[in-house]
């Protein structure tokens, strides 16, 4: 397929159809998760970058035949491979014995959270997740040295005039995103605080918060998006719940206990193990929430930028 | 009965159907959709291997006894947003490029490099 944006379409459904297998794996968090960053906010990146890199594919040149050769032998070795593993849906398989058991017997009783994944995530493994945080801000801050431009005060009336015509065009859609702009800020909100109980937690929340202000800034443009959200507070933000996650570990360090081990908290520790995952979440969700936003902001005004110059040249 | 490990061979396929993309395209936006695929293949590959035979989803309630692995999901999870922070990052650097050498074809840009020299 040469044109890239049915390419980019078709990884969307992908995306979704991935979320959907998920469910039937009983990975209700990952599917969520999935589905709102596979189908939606991957997709708007890759449209947003093909609008600025061309939309076809220059034709291949050379002969596929090697490259399909190496695939055909790299798969078949690993086939081979999985001849020795267990079956599926096997519960004696060696991924079920070692900490699992642990988790899904001792975790009620320990964290008191009945989501398992939850526990796990941010209690058990709260260190890995951590490092997860900081390799997503570190990712934010990459986009935006690579793309960040320096704003001149001329391109805001360039982009207000866009506006206004896109305001005049797209009635329904105004509409219909001022409606749903608040529900989808408010089911971000509850994803965030009800991942103890049901599918959720910092990350999907995070996702859902950014896609709500995409959404905004899509169908009103970028500059009432960056009248309503600062591109510094919001990258203040970013910096700010990775803080807020090492803190709370700092502040466990200072009491005597290990990083992260939340009984620091409270004299209860199930109740210390609540405040600290509540803690640790919310600062994923910021995290995750303004590092999206920055990337989309930062694709979007050089988009912007870019259209400006070529309307100057003309 | 081999055919219980038909998991593993549909991770492989689109494991391979990933690779193929980005080794035989010379589009850069093109190699990012095949390294997502990629991605996606060694997801699959983790919660099929969460799954247990009439197991639930791992939320503690009353009266269920099998609960699948949290384990792998709890690894996904993040994965999957590290993966958007970073694929996102690549397209950064696609944009770039694309800037610089005015086109995201990787024959084109090696010639241009090969011009400079």
């Amino acid at each position: 397929m040469k044109d890239l944006f049915a390419v980019i379409m078709l990884s969307g459904i992908y995306g979704l159809l991935s979320a959907s297998f998920f469910v039937a794996m009983d990975a209700v968090d990952v599917a969520f998760t999935e589905a709102s960053v596979g189908a939606g906010i991957s997709t708007l990146l890759m449209l947003v970058a093909i609008t600025m890199t061309g939309r076809t594919e220059h034709p291949v040149r050379h002969k596929p035949v090697l490259a399909l050769a190496v695939v055909i032998v790299t798969g078949s070795l690993l086939i081979y491979g999985t001849l020795d593993m267990p079956y599926f849906g096997s519960a004696q398989a060696p991924v079920h014995q070692h900490v699992a058991p642990r988790y899904i017997n001792d975790s009620m009783q320990e964290v008191g959270v009945p989501n398992i994944v939850t526990s796990v995530l941010a209690s058990y493994r709260g260190f890995d997740t951590f490092g997860e945080v900081v390799v997503i801000f570190t990712a934010g801050m990459g986009v935006l040295a690579l793309l960040s431009v320096v704003r001149r005060p001329r391109d805001v009336d360039d982009v207000a005039s866009l506006n206004k015509s896109m305001h005049e065009e797209h009635l329904i859609l105004r509409i219909v995103a001022k409606i749903l702009i608040p529900f989808i800020l408010l089911f971000a909100l509850y994803v965030q605080f009800h991942g103890d109980y049901g599918p959720g937690g910092g990350f999907q929340a995070g996702v859902i918060f950014a896609a709500a202000i995409i959404l905004y800034t899509m169908i009103f443009g970028m500059s009432t998006a960056r009248r309503v959200i600062n591109q510094s507070l919001i990258q203040l933000f970013a910096a700010i719940g990775v803080l807020v996650y090492g803190s709370v570990g700092v502040i466990s360090l200072l009491d005597g206990k290990h990083f992260l081990d939340y009984s620091a908290l409270s004299a209860d520790p199930v109740a210390g193990q609540h405040l600290g995952i509540l803690l640790i979440e919310l600062g994923v969700g910021i995290t995750v929430a303004s590092v999206m936003i920055i990337i989309f902001f930062n694709f979007a005004g050089r988009q912007n930028d870019q259209q400006n110059k070529e309307n100057n040249e003309s | 009965m081999i055919l219980g490990l038909y998991n593993y061979w549909i991770v492989v396929v689109l494991m391979m159907i990933g690779f193929y993309i980005v080794i035989a395209h010379g589009n850069l936006i093109k190699k990012i959709v095949g390294l997502s695929i990629f991605q996606t293949s060694v997801f699959i590959f983790y919660i099929s291997m969460a799954k247990v035979d009439s197991g639930t989803a791992p939320i503690l309630a009353e009266g269920i006894k099998q609960y699948s692995n949290p384990l792998p999901h709890v690894l996904i999870l993040t994965a999957i947003v590290v993966g958007i922070a970073t694929t996102a990052l690549g397209l950064a650097l696609a944009v770039r490029i694309k800037e610089a050498y005015g086109s995201i074809e990787e024959e084109e840009i090696q010639e241009k490099d090969n011009l400079d020299c």
